[in-house]
């Protein structure tokens, strides 16, 4: 069956078709035409933002919340060029989303027409993949191909810009799936290699999975697989960053995260093991600290989607590549066959040095004096969302650093931070992808005041869509994690550092209709935060806080992971020249 | 596909040995890419290439599949084996890129390039240029009293000697194509 339509009505068709239900996007001359048809439809919600910006990292957050592709429309040239920032984000963190993009007219393309930027070439670097359409006949297809390519192997962002006369002339739709892609990842891993690895796992004595983003983007069922493996070896586990949830914070095999700001006895797990697990993640330079000096004795492994991540950073011994998924579910079945054999007693023994590790007890703090600190104010959060059915996103910072040592995550896709890019700004336009995928639950973002400041136009939009979003703003007046580098690495020089003229977030959020809520005091602390969470909009909660506290544990630059300093210590002598060359 | 003369059997996938020799001495490879004949796709390439800071010593990019729309890229790279592999890799991973193969590794291969030298000058040096264009096979192409533009193929090698040889006699211009390369046999 084939239909003709204009270009305009197709991109809504298509994306009725692939099951998107919600749109962020911001209008412009160059998308006036899908505007209209978004106008004429009830199946797909679009949501205004305040800045392209803000649509891209609400799509991820949506995406990341929910397992489907985010979904974006900006107009040309600034709306184009607005969108590239979300777009890196989700290059290296690997979030699905569809950005489509309007161009001025084919015939005007190269001319410096207004609002013309070369969106393609601009976003190559920075999508997984991108198309121009010139043609109305090839658009509808096009379009059901960017959303294959986001969501198959590893995912990641994809852009199509799209002329402004294609959207206007007729052509004919194609379906979904009426032509099979190219584009095929391999999804299972090589079963010799698995064998390999079953093999490794019944010999280990200090074992260690290691897991990353790569678990929750294979899905639901891959957390699943990962904790009856973990339940079943009785091996501990930790994760990164990108992969806090897959594993729940509550199980007794859980190390807590590792690297740059993870716990010690993850990082000396690391360091100290015989036998890695890499389950979907990238040995990225916050992870492993100093290369040559990373888990020196350790035996190797590492399940990947992406064959460029294996070998990249770290030479590895045992490389499996395909979906975590499907690795985890041939590795259980080869091991369960073998005999479900570990080295029990060894493994023993290993768990005896960890829980040794653990009794240094490295998040420990005391909260004293008439100054909340941030670590205390994210406890109490922890405390008092415990049987909520929530989600959190965060800012970069320090701030960030806190929410993933201090909250608690039981399943994936409840955690949403701008990891691989680091992107300040990134937490409250996410927030808002989030709650607009699950509208009954709870929605915190965790934020530093200088990130907050980034997006906070996106107010805005939480008010006008009645989105109830939870802003926990940990105000230290700095912009905290740069602070603490300069403590560290340049003589406490505060170059820039310092939060100036900051605004009355509570008058600020009554600006914009919301609900605003300041606390300073440690006694307070509960009922304001009660008071948040059960406000029904949205609310800016101002939390002061400690203005010159450390994020420690920390991983100086340039060294290992067995080199943690716990602690206030001398700062002076943390850092040797070479690390200081390192961000 | 059979006139690409590609090997069969030889996806993408396995253009890249995950398990590879992990030596620091640096390698020249010649990899040939078959890619889909689309606007943008050599910038893909090339753009990977400058981002990640591979070198490239040569490249080379025509159409050799008309109706499936593909092109071939021949890419002689440097690096050792673990960029080598990441190279792979990587170019592996551009979703317009259908096949990567190492002609180094994937067994011997022939290497050919075309190049055009402009040599001017008279009297011995001119005629020693003939003899020594004669020599290596070069055509000339153009002539005029005071030059002439012989033009050479065969390994990259032999071009570069053929160059150090004209370059005392008065070269004055050179343009070459960068490496094209086949596996041999079938
Ligand atoms: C867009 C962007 N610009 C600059 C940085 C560098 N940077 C990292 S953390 C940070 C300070 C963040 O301050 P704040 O949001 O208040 O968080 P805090 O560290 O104080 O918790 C800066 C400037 C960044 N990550 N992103
Ligand atoms: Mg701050």
């Amino acid at each position: 069956m084939t239909r003709q339509m204009t270009g305009a009505k197709m991109i809504v068709q298509a994306l009725i078709d692939q099951g998107v239900d919600t749109v962020f996007g911001y209008p412009g001359g160059a998308v006036l035409p899908i505007y209209d048809e978004i106008f004429q439809q009830n199946s797909i919600k679009h949501v205004l933002v305040r800045h392209e910006q803000g649509a891209v990292h609400a799509a991820e957050g949506y995406a990341r919340a929910t397992g489907k592709p985010g979904v974006c429309l900006v107009t040309s040239g600034p709306g184009a060029t607005n969108a590239v920032t979300g777009l890196t984000d989700a290059l290296m963190d690997s979030i699905p989303i569809v950005v489509l993009t309007g161009q001025v007219p084919t015939f005007m393309i190269g001319s410096d027409a207004f609002q013309e930027a070369d969106t393609v070439g601009i976003t190559r670097p920075c999508t997984k993949h991108n198309w121009l359409v010139k043609e109305t006949d090839n658009l509808s297809g096009t379009i059901h191909e960017a959303f294959h390519v986001a969501m198959s192997g590893r995912p990641g962002p994809v852009l199509v810009d799209i002329p402004k006369d294609v959207q206007f002339a007729t052509g004919e739709y194609t379906p979904k799936a009426a032509k099979k892609s190219h584009y095929q990842p391999q999804l299972k891993g090589d079963m010799d290699a698995i064998v390999e690895l079953v093999e490794a796992m019944e010999k280990a004595k200090k074992p260690v999975f290691y897991t990353g983003g790569g678990v929750i983007n294979s899905g639901p069922a891959a957390s699943q697989l990962l904790r009856e493996l973990v339940e079943a070896t009785g091996f501990p586990i930790t994760s990164t960053l990108m992969g806090l949830g897959c594993y729940p914070a509550s199980g007794d095999k859980w190390l807590g995260m590792l690297g740059m700001h993870g716990l010690y006895e993850a990082n000396m797990a690391m360091h100290g093991c015989d036998l890695m697990i890499n389950i979907g993640a990238r040995f990225d330079d916050r992870i492993t600290g100093v290369v040559d000096k990373f888990s020196p004795n350790s035996k190797k492994a590492h399940i990947d989607i992406d064959p460029s991540s294996i070998n990249k950073v770290i030479r590895v011994d045992i490389p499996i590549m395909g979906d975590v998924g499907h690795v985890l579910e041939d590795l259980l079945k080869v091991w369960k066959s073998r005999g479900r054999k570990t080295n029990s007693e060894a493994v023993a023994k290993w768990w005896k040095q960890i829980e040794e590790w653990r009794a240094k007890d490295c998040l420990k703090f005391e909260q004293k004096g008439a100054v909340i600190k941030p670590q205390y104010a994210l406890s109490r959060l922890e405390a008092l969302t415990q049987k909520y059915d929530r989600y959190i996103c965060t800012e970069v910072g320090q701030h960030q650093m806190w929410a993933a040592q201090y909250l608690g995550f039981e399943d994936p896709n409840r955690w949403m931070t701008s990891g691989g890019l680091g992107t300040m700004g990134y937490g409250f336009p996410a927030s808002i992808g989030v709650q607009m995928a699950h509208p009954e639950a709870l929605v915190i973002n965790v934020a530093g005041e200088a990130s907050w400041l980034m997006n906070m136009q996106e107010l805005g939009t939480a008010m006008q869509y009645q989105l109830p979003v939870k802003q926990f703003i940990l105000n230290n007046e700095r912009l905290g994690m740069v602070r603490q580098w300069q403590e560290l690495l340049h003589g406490e020089r505060y170059s820039s550092s310092w939060s100036e003229s900051l605004p009355d977030f509570v008058k600020l959020a009554e600006a914009f209709g919301a609900k605003g809520i300041i606390c300073s005091d440690p006694d307070t602390l509960d009922d304001a935060i009660m008071e948040m969470l059960t406000h029904k909009g949205p609310v800016v909660f101002d939390c002061l806080v400690t203005k010159h506290e450390n994020c420690f544990p920390m991983i100086p630059s340039g060294k290992a992971h067995n080199e943690m300093i716990m602690g206030e210590v001398d700062t002076s002598t943390a850092i040797d020249a070479e690390g200081k060359v390192l961000v | 596909m059979s006139a690409l003369k590609i090997k069969k059997g030889a996806t993408s996938h396995s253009a890249y040995n995950l398990r590879p020799n992990f030596s620091d001495v640096e390698e020249r490879h010649t990899l040939a890419l078959l890619v889909e004949n689309e606007p943008g796709v050599l910038a893909r390439v090339i753009g990977l290439y400058a981002g990640r800071g591979y070198n490239i010593d040569s490249l080379t990019v025509a159409e050799v599949d008309h109706t499936g729309h593909l092109s071939r890229i021949t890419i002689v790279t440097r690096g050792t084996p673990q960029v080598i592999e990441q190279i792979k890799a990587q170019t592996g991973r551009i979703i317009s890129v259908r096949e990567v193969h190492d002609l180094t590794v994937e067994g011997p291969a022939v290497e050919r390039e075309l190049a055009m030298f402009k040599v001017a000058g008279t009297g011995d040096k001119r005629v020693e240029a003939l003899r020594l264009a004669d020599i290596f096979r070069a055509n000339v192409v153009d002539s005029t009293l005071e030059s002439f533009v012989f033009e050479i193929t065969g390994a990259p090698e032999k071009i570069d000697a053929f160059a150090d040889l004209m370059r005392p006699l008065g070269l004055i211009d050179v343009a070459r194509t960068g490496v094209a390369a086949l596996s041999r046999g079938s």
